[in-house]
């Protein structure tokens, strides 16, 4: 929120504030726990997640599609959403374009281990042993796409605004296209498939482990074991991305954020800071692609559309912009709800169809009520650090008023 | 294009043509097919542009106004003027093919026009009212245009039978692409030579427009500074409403003799691709500037063509995103580079 939007915000009109902030409440509540009932709450509600699939509640069931599944969906993009997070809610640069290192985060699996894939480096003759070539191409696929966010950081970072987040488009559609084209080596419109994926937990029952689609019976079904696996890396991002906030470099992107001339005067290096969150935000998005590639175990072009970049700028801006925890319910609502409504008809039409058309319409109406989302992150208190929040609470400010 | 890899290293070669003799000998034919191309660009960028220069934002949806004026025009084809789809072309004679043309893009226009009003008023106003930010203007345009797509594909079906869904419309096609002369070699037919003719007279008629009455005079000084614009007694809002009036026309425009070139090209999905081209046009030859727009429109649609004959038809539309970013590092006021305000008055 820019200062100079702060007195349109207090003006709005009440009873669309009160229809449009559930996570006003919530916001302030959690705001003013302390550090370590942070962590219990944050704990309980991780492991409480966790759980969802194992015992599916029959108002959260998804009827027509695997609830596993789409959890685990969800988890891949609440990781997206939170290195999105990075670029977009906390520094503030625009980018359409980041299903591009979803897409090389993915490509670069599907590379390496599609028995389809000339640079395959899996089975007898490569370095790539099945059991863990899916981990090994992980933390490569996160250097690959940090390494793109870098090359493709460096010239465009310079430009501002609306620009920048054309210049994101063409590039986020060049690498789809590249994918489609360059036949030869990706296979093209075809895609890859029989890409590799963690080999654990492999029994009699299941000889390929838990993480195959094999093991689709039941609960625990490949869909909920990738969320669980989706689970811990969220929760190891959160960390980091937490802690990115808390830093110096967090506060350096705020900075740039709410006023990049400003930022630039005070001594921050803004173009360093922002090729950081960029590159970052890259690598985030690169490893969620390698867990798509995983678990779907088949790489093709139309997945990463520019449209499923537009809807994962969807669950950030959703969720709160800056915040994120937001992002990631943000998140759970763009996946959720068209499982949810698949196959359910309304007047002859498929509701699950309608996704873009609802949340095109939730962004319009969002951005008119409530641009900041719907858990707002507390940005400008966050610039000044955590000592001048604790001033403002203070009873004599209060008592002053 | 089957090559064989030599080992897996070539690969990534094989897919890539270097065909300059290709460009050479179908010089001339690709900058007269470029030309089609590019004056389509070009009417759809000055709608970019127009916004752009008034109001600084990107109108991300224009290309969905694009989309809702081909619907039109067939629309008016279909159900006002009777022209039942079918595969075949209708032989009509020159003069009643021109005025049913003229009587389908005049409809088109109608409904692009008051699309581009209506998006203006539900979308964009209220944010100007509450003094929102320019990513808050962005994220509404990708969401209406998000909107508008989806409400063709999944809902017009509904409304309207036999419009919208998941395929492209039946073509109605009233003028059969015919030889009519040749320069340097190159063919000419009649579809390009309507569709450059019109979109000539279009881009004289904005420019006179803007640069020559009363209102463009208010355009370009609400571009320059829309305070002392409003001090001196130019309606900012009303302005603003004949601006997006007039990109949308220009795109209804634009959209007819879209569909002359690509009969089959009426559907939901249709404008995404074509008004990202434009954008890029719009930046090319300088945002926030008419002519420069109409310029980079033209050069877009030309070199598209080029990159298409050198590298192979896979690559034209990577051909324009990677011209659009490199202007966009090189030069990122574009070409003509002078903004629309500070345009002669």
């Amino acid at each position: 929120m820019s200062p100079s939007e702060k007195p349109e915000a207090d003006r709005a009109s009440t009873w669309s504030d009160k229809l449009m902030a559930p996570g006003d409440g919530l916001r302030q509540w959690w705001d003013r726990l302390s550090r370590v009932q942070k962590w219990g709450f944050g704990v309980i509600a991780f492991g409480l997640l966790a759980l969802l699939p194992l015992f599916p509640p029959p108002f959260l069931n998804t009827p027509n599609i695997s609830f596993g599944g789409t959890m685990a969906q969800f988890a891949m993009v609440a990781i997206i959403a939170i290195g999105l997070n990075v670029v977009v809610g906390q520094t503030g640069l625009l980018d359409l374009g980041y299903v591009g290192f979803y897409a090389v985060g993915a490509y670069t699996v599907a590379l390496l281990t599609s028995p389809s894939s000339p640079w395959n480096r899996m089975g007898p003759t490569g370095w790539l042993h099945e059991d863990w070539a899916w981990l090994a191409c992980v933390p490569l696929a996160m250097a690959i796409t940090a390494l793109t966010g870098l090359i493709l950081g460096t010239p465009t970072l310079r430009l501002r605004g609306d620009y920048l987040a054309i210049v994101t488009l063409g590039f986020g559609e060049i690498i789809r296209l590249l994918a489609d084209n360059l036949a030869d080596v990706t296979n093209g419109p075809r895609g890859l498939n029989e890409v590799a994926y963690p080999r654990f937990g492999e029994s009699e029952k299941l000889p390929e482990g838990v993480f195959s689609s094999g093991n689709s019976m039941g609960h625990a079904g490949y869909g909920t074991w990738w969320f669980w696996l989706g689970i811990i890396l969220i929760v190891a991002i959160l960390l980091l991305v937490g802690n990115l906030e808390r830093s110096r470099v967090g506060r350096a992107w705020v900075a740039i954020r709410e006023d990049e001339d400003a930022a630039e005067v005070m001594g921050v290096n803004t173009f360093r800071f922002k090729l950081w969150a960029f590159v970052i935000g890259a690598a985030i998005g690169g490893l969620s692609g390698a867990l798509y590639a995983g678990q779907v175990q088949f790489v093709a072009p139309p997945t990463f559309n520019i449209i499923n970049s537009m809807l994962f700028l969807c669950a950030v801006v959703l969720g709160g912009q800056g915040n994120k925890l937001g992002v990631v319910f943000g998140a759970f609502i763009i996946v959720y709800l068209p499982n949810r409504l698949l196959g359910v008809e309304f007047l002859g039409i498929n509701l699950g169809d309608l996704k873009y058309l609802f949340f095109g319409m939730a962004l319009v109406v969002l951005m008119i009520f409530r641009p900041q989302g719907l858990f707002p992150a507390r940005q400008q208190l966050l610039a000044y650090g955590k000592a001048a929040r604790e001033l403002l609470r203070s009873p004599e400010k209060e008592s002053a008023k | 294009m089957i090559h064989e890899c030599i080992d897996q290293y070539t690969c990534l070669a094989a897919n890539i043509n270097f065909n300059l003799e290709g460009l050479r000998n179908g010089f001339w034919q690709l900058t007269i097919d470029g030309l089609s191309w590019g004056s389509i660009y070009a009417l759809v960028a000055v709608g970019y542009t127009l916004v752009f220069g008034v109001l600084r934002l990107i109108n991300f949806a224009h290309s969905e106004i694009f989309m809702l004026g081909m619907f039109g025009a067939y629309f008016c084809l279909d159900m006002i003027l009777g022209f039942a789809p079918s595969g075949n072309a209708y032989r009509l004679g020159i003069g009643l093919t021109v005025l049913y043309l003229g009587i389908a893009i005049l409809f088109a226009m109608l409904v692009s026009g008051s699309a581009a009003v209506g998006l203006e008023f539900i979308a964009y106003r209220p944010l100007r009212r509450r003094g929102a930010r320019s990513l808050t203007f962005l994220i509404t345009a990708i969401g209406m245009s998000f909107v508008l797509q989806e409400f063709v594909h999944f809902v017009l079906p509904k409304l309207l039978k036999g419009y919208g869904g998941s395929n492209a419309q039946q073509p109605i096609i009233l003028m059969q692409p015919k030889t009519q002369f040749t320069v340097f070699g190159a063919t000419v037919s009649n579809v390009t030579l309507v569709i450059v003719a019109s979109a000539l007279v279009f881009a004289l008629l904005t420019d006179t427009a803007i640069n020559r009455t009363k209102f463009g005079r208010g355009i370009r000084a609400v571009a320059q500074d829309a305070t002392t614009a409003t001090l001196m007694g130019v309606s900012r809002e009303r302005i603003i409403m004949t601006t997006f009036l007039l990109g949308g026309l220009l795109a209804g425009a634009a959209a007819l003799l879209y569909t002359l070139k690509v009969p089959q090209g009426i559907i939901y999905s249709g404008g995404f691709l074509l008004g990202i081209k434009a954008f890029s046009a719009a930046v090319l030859g300088g945002i926030g500037n008419l002519r420069g727009a109409l310029l980079g429109g033209l050069l877009l649609g030309i070199m598209e063509n080029y990159g298409q004959a050198v590298f192979g038809t896979q690559w034209r539309d990577v051909v324009a995103f990677v011209l659009l970013v490199l202007v966009l590092l090189i030069r990122p006021t574009g070409i003509l580079g002078e903004s629309l305000g500070k345009a002669r008055a």
